[in-house]
């Protein structure tokens, strides 16, 4: 129980982030990525508010040995810069770029952005199916070996 | 930069640094938006409510706001098919790079992933052309 409540506070703060900063507005993060226009450079700033205290929190987290409401850190296992995540970024990035949404911003502005932005999560998920399709039927070695190694 | 908002958006990103901080020193979990719903189906039974219960509130918090402070400004101009395409590609890109906005833009770069750092620059060089061809090119 008390891994849900950290969780939904976490989810609550992340929520109030994306709102408070306007990140929640696809237009707010196009004027980020319009650099050859009337470039608006607050998402960078979005960035730092949250390295400043996120990379901090991961270098004292270090000392703990688990964390205060679950069993262990589970960490990302993968670490080689591959193919799947270069395509990956590539193609999210293009798609960032067409509808200025990426996934918090888009899930958060559910309740608030109407039908058009339904539309795009319907859109979101269903390329998120597309890719667990696609790498459930890929032999399971492939997905194995690349999160294999451990940090 | 006649629309630039410094402040506001260095105290937005310093409550998604908290929510990230929280999110790893009680529960051991990176707040990846893409890997939380991506994994979503696949999760096994324990590793499912966490992910349900950080999602309502990263959704039921803008609605708060909106009751008390007003609506938040949501601008959404692209058409149904770019919706669409945009929608397909986010989703797909995500889950085949292992991380989004969240997950390598904070998340990852807060801890030196040299994955994050190439996946942040990508995705961010990407956005900015994507952004030149549909306004400076396509547009004008």
């Amino acid at each position: 129980m008390p891994r849900l409540i950290s969780a939904l506070a976490a989810g609550v703060l992340f929520g109030l982030g994306l709102t408070v900063s306007h990140m929640i507005d696809p237009a707010k993060v196009l004027g980020f990525l319009d650099i050859a226009g009337d470039w608006d450079p607050s998402l960078a700033c979005v960035m730092l508010g949250a390295l400043i205290v996120v990379t901090p929190t991961y270098v004292l987290a270090g000392r703990l040995d688990a964390p205060l409401c679950a069993a262990t850190f589970s960490p990302p296992t993968a670490t080689r810069v591959d193919r799947r995540l270069v395509a990956g970024a590539l193609l999210f990035g293009v798609g960032w770029g067409l509808v200025g949404y990426c996934p918090g911003p888009a899930l958060a502005s559910v309740g608030i952005g109407g039908g058009r932005t339904l539309l795009f999560i319907a859109a979101m998920l269903m390329g998120m199916a597309v890719f667990a399709g696609i790498s459930r039927d890929r032999a399971p070695s492939v997905l194995h070996r690349e999160s294999a190694r451990q940090l | 930069m006649s629309n630039f908002t410094p402040v506001s958006s260095l105290l937005g990103g310093l409550l998604i640094g908290l929510a990230a901080a929280l999110l790893w020193l009680a529960n051991g979990r990176i707040a990846g938006i893409s890997g939380i719903v991506g994994n979503l189906p696949s999760a096994r039974t324990g590793d499912v409510a966490w992910r349900i219960s950080f999602l309502a509130g990263l959704i039921l918090a803008p609605l708060g706001y909106a009751a008390l402070a007003g609506t938040p400004v949501v601008r959404l101009d692209a058409s149904a098919p770019i919706l669409i395409a945009g929608g397909l590609l986010v989703g797909f890109g995500t889950r085949l790079g292992g991380g989004c906005t969240s997950g390598h833009g904070v998340c990852g770069m807060a801890r030196f992933s040299r994955r994050s750092i190439v996946a942040t620059c990508l995705f961010m060089a990407a956005g900015f052309v994507t952004v030149f061809v549909m306004r400076h090119i396509v547009g004008s």
